[in-house]
């Protein structure tokens, strides 16, 4: 059993008092912050990213996913109780779960989700424990070609993947890489956009970047839209399920969590398009459909299960490829950059103990939230009755004086304000923010292994071709580019045809609140 | 963006709950007619800010034009090198190009998309919020954070969350003081303050 002994190691460490408790501290924040309307969990970890500083390596990534989980939570209770989805993934648990809330089972519905979420969340990380070193030994034949063309696939994928235009996620995204590139130049030592400024000789860190884009960019559009959503969430009652809501929903959380987990190791909206899958299949294998969007269990079970068990197991390619899947997990990654951890294959051999660490910090944090959730749910429900009004400049002071501790200066917040009035204008001229995070993130590894590359092929790029696995990742990456516009001209051929219907899309229009 | 509204269902939906509801336990007066996803999607649709017109995409497309167009100036000012041997320059060069194309073919193809939000009078307000943010970076160097979160929190309770000018000033003491107690009595972060 030499594959199980790091693994049970891992639990010693965090099973530590000390550790528990960050994870515990993370989950309630989290959940704070996440229940917040408007902040979805990219934000709400992005805001309290200043919190893990400070700590031990370990400790700081427990209480990370803590606070992951938390965050995933906090989105839950206001789809439900304030009809508001915290991010796409929680959209179709708007349909039953505010539903099941207008007939006073508000309290059923987060309980049934608090279940879904840590039944599928546990599903998914078992999948990984068995599922990450096969990966990571798989990838540990990778060169600086491969990981070149892997990162770009990556960038291109979350890019084409979220729900905003194609070619602005794409110019998000190489702003990205731009910004990356700020500062001293790893090869040659030359100054890049620096402007003759000594704090950006350094480069720019993605901690400002990503509580400015997504925590202040968000409150500052909040700011904006306020007036419209003032309203009292729906009354919470017994908190615990039946007996009979459980037994209708256990299958739908079954499946909704091997769903889950299968759809969300996909890069992109993984979580998303899971939670989507999950109740459409659930809608069709029920007796009678017609229940669903009126207040049915499964509706809510099965979703919340599915988009927990996905962004779980989008940490397969993250802790096994070095390769975020999505804006959450985009954070997840600079947040472990910050604490020294690697995310990528040399992790499980070189570095057992933190990998492990990781992962089962994971099994904690959802069993944490599990055991938080439903009796703090009274908690959650006052706090959505404060005004958001009351609530913005506190979370405004959170970010700037929690970004200032970071390095105890004064130019963080000032980077902070400028991303935040980016991100503000990003999301109102129709941009997505998240591809120009990720690309942010990714970019010093894109740029020093493609290089790399260069420089073992002696300049021809013709090498990324002929290695098998970068060909093909290469190929994938082709068509990825290409699908779009082979549909647009499939499509057009096809409207030529017959009249075209219009038809309302449901959920795709939905922009990703981050 | 997704916001919901309490308010009246348009189309008139807001009826008895009974209706077609029979499996309803308990049905209340005031339940709103569960809506189906298309109708809820419809409904978001609608309370969203008005689209801005085409010339925000040509706006943005500009924008990041230039920047494309500047990043490449500068890239090719700190030397490109060869591909067998690249110079600084080089990756900003690149990334700068497709920057440029994705702007040219946004103008060209993508200017009709009506993903942009048009900015209303209460965008003013996000103006202001910038403004105190902004005099609250430059005060905190001085004068420590203790007046400038005070303000910060004043002028946001009472001029941008319209709140009653009590509520703003007992608010804004409290938060200040909050603040005074987590960072500096209890974390002690070395953050610039008066007491």
């Amino acid at each position: 059993m030499d594959f199980l002994a790091p693994v049970i190691n891992g639990f010693g460490v965090v099973l530590e008092p000390m550790n528990l408790l960050y994870c515990l501290i993370g989950v309630v924040i989290g959940m704070l912050i996440g229940v917040l309307p408007g902040l979805g969990p990219a934000a709400t970890i992005a805001i309290l990213l200043p919190l893990t500083y400070g700590v031990e390596p370990v400790t700081a990534i427990i209480m990370l996913s803590g606070i992951f989980y938390g965050a995933q939570y906090g989105g839950t209770i206001t789809s439900v109780l304030l009809r508001l989805p915290g991010e796409a993934s929680s959209v179709v648990t708007v349909f039953d779960g505010y539903a099941l809330a207008r007939q006073g089972r508000a309290g059923t519905a987060l309980g049934i989700a608090a279940i879904g979420s840590f039944f599928g969340g546990t599903v998914a990380i078992i999948g990984l424990t068995l599922l990450a070193p096969i990966v990571a030994g798989f990838a540990l034949s990778f060169g600086p070609p491969e990981y070149t063309v892997l990162a770009m696939l990556g960038i291109l994928l979350v890019a084409t993947v979220s729900n905003g235009s194609k070619l602005k996620s794409i110019i998000a995204a190489s702003l990205g890489l731009l910004l990356a590139t700020v500062g001293r130049d790893t090869f040659t030592g030359e100054a890049r956009f620096t402007f003759d400024n000594l704090s950006l000789a350094d480069g720019l860190d993605f901690v400002p970047i990503a509580m400015g884009i997504f925590g202040l960019g968000e409150i500052l559009y909040n700011l904006e839209e306020r007036h419209n959503k003032v309203q009292a969430p729906a009354k919470v009652a017994n908190v615990w399920p039946s007996r009979k809501d459980l037994k209708e929903s256990s299958g739908a959380i079954g499946r909704g969590s091997v769903l889950g987990f299968f759809l969300g190791i996909l890069p992109g909206g993984g979580a998303t398009i899971a939670s989507l899958a999950a109740y459409a299949m659930e809608k069709k294998r029920a007796k009678n459909p017609e229940r669903f969007g009126r207040g049915a269990v499964e509706g809510v079970a099965a979703p919340e299960s599915a988009n927990n068990a996905a962004a779980t197991s989008s940490f397969i390619p993250l802790l096994t490829l070095g390769i975020p899947a999505n804006a959450t997990m985009a954070i997840i990654f600079g947040a472990l950059l910050i604490q020294g951890v690697t995310p990528g294959p040399q992790l499980v051999q070189n570095d057992p103990e933190l990998f492990w660490g990781v992962v089962n910090s994971m099994y904690i944090g959802n069993i944490l939230l599990l055991i938080m959730s439903i009796p703090l749910v009274g908690v959650f429900v006052k706090i959505l009755r404060v005004r958001a009004a009351i609530l913005a400049p506190i979370t405004v002071l959170i970010t700037l004086i929690g970004v200032y501790t970071i390095n105890n200066s004064i130019f963080d917040i000032w980077l902070v304000i400028v991303f935040g009035l980016l991100g503000y204008l990003m999301k109102k001229f129709g941009f997505e923010p998240g591809p120009l995070v990720l690309a942010f993130v990714l970019g010093a590894l894109l740029e020093e292994n493609l290089r790399r590359s260069l420089l073992v092929f002696g300049g021809d790029a013709a090498g990324f071709v002929s290695r098998p696995i970068s060909g093909i990742l290469l190929l994938v990456f082709l068509i990825v580019m290409l699908l779009p516009l082979l549909q647009k001209a499939f499509k057009k051929a096809f409207k030529k045809a017959r009249t075209p219907a219009p038809a309302v899309e449901a959920h795709h229009d939905e922009k990703e609140r981050v | 963006m997704i916001s919901a509204s309490n308010e009246a269902v348009p189309g008139g939906s807001v009826k008895h709950a009974a209706a077609g509801n029979g499996a309803s336990p308990a049905a209340i007066d005031d339940v709103v007619e569960p809506l189906t996803p298309e109708q809820l999607a419809a409904e978001w649709e609608e309370e969203r800010p008005p689209h801005a017109g085409p010339l925000a995409n040509v706006a943005a497309a500009v924008a990041a034009g230039a920047l494309g167009i500047a990043g490449l100036a500068m890239s090719v000012g700190m030397g490109l090198g060869t591909p067998e041997k690249p110079e600084a320059g080089l990756w900003p060069f690149i990334i700068s190009l497709v920057m440029i194309a994705m702007s040219v073919a946004l103008l060209l193809f993508g200017r009709k998309k009506l993903d942009a939000e048009a900015f209303s009078s209460s965008s003013w307000q996000v103006a202001a919020g910038i403004g105190t943010l902004v005099g609250f970076v430059l005060v905190i160097g001085v004068a420590g954070f203790e007046i400038p979160t005070l303000l910060l929190t004043f002028v946001w309770l009472r001029f941008l969350g319209k709140e009653t000018w009590r509520m703003s000033i007992v608010l804004s003491f409290a938060v200040t003081a909050a603040f005074y107690l987590i960072f500096v009595v209890a974390l002690s972060v070395p953050i610039p303050h008066l007491l």
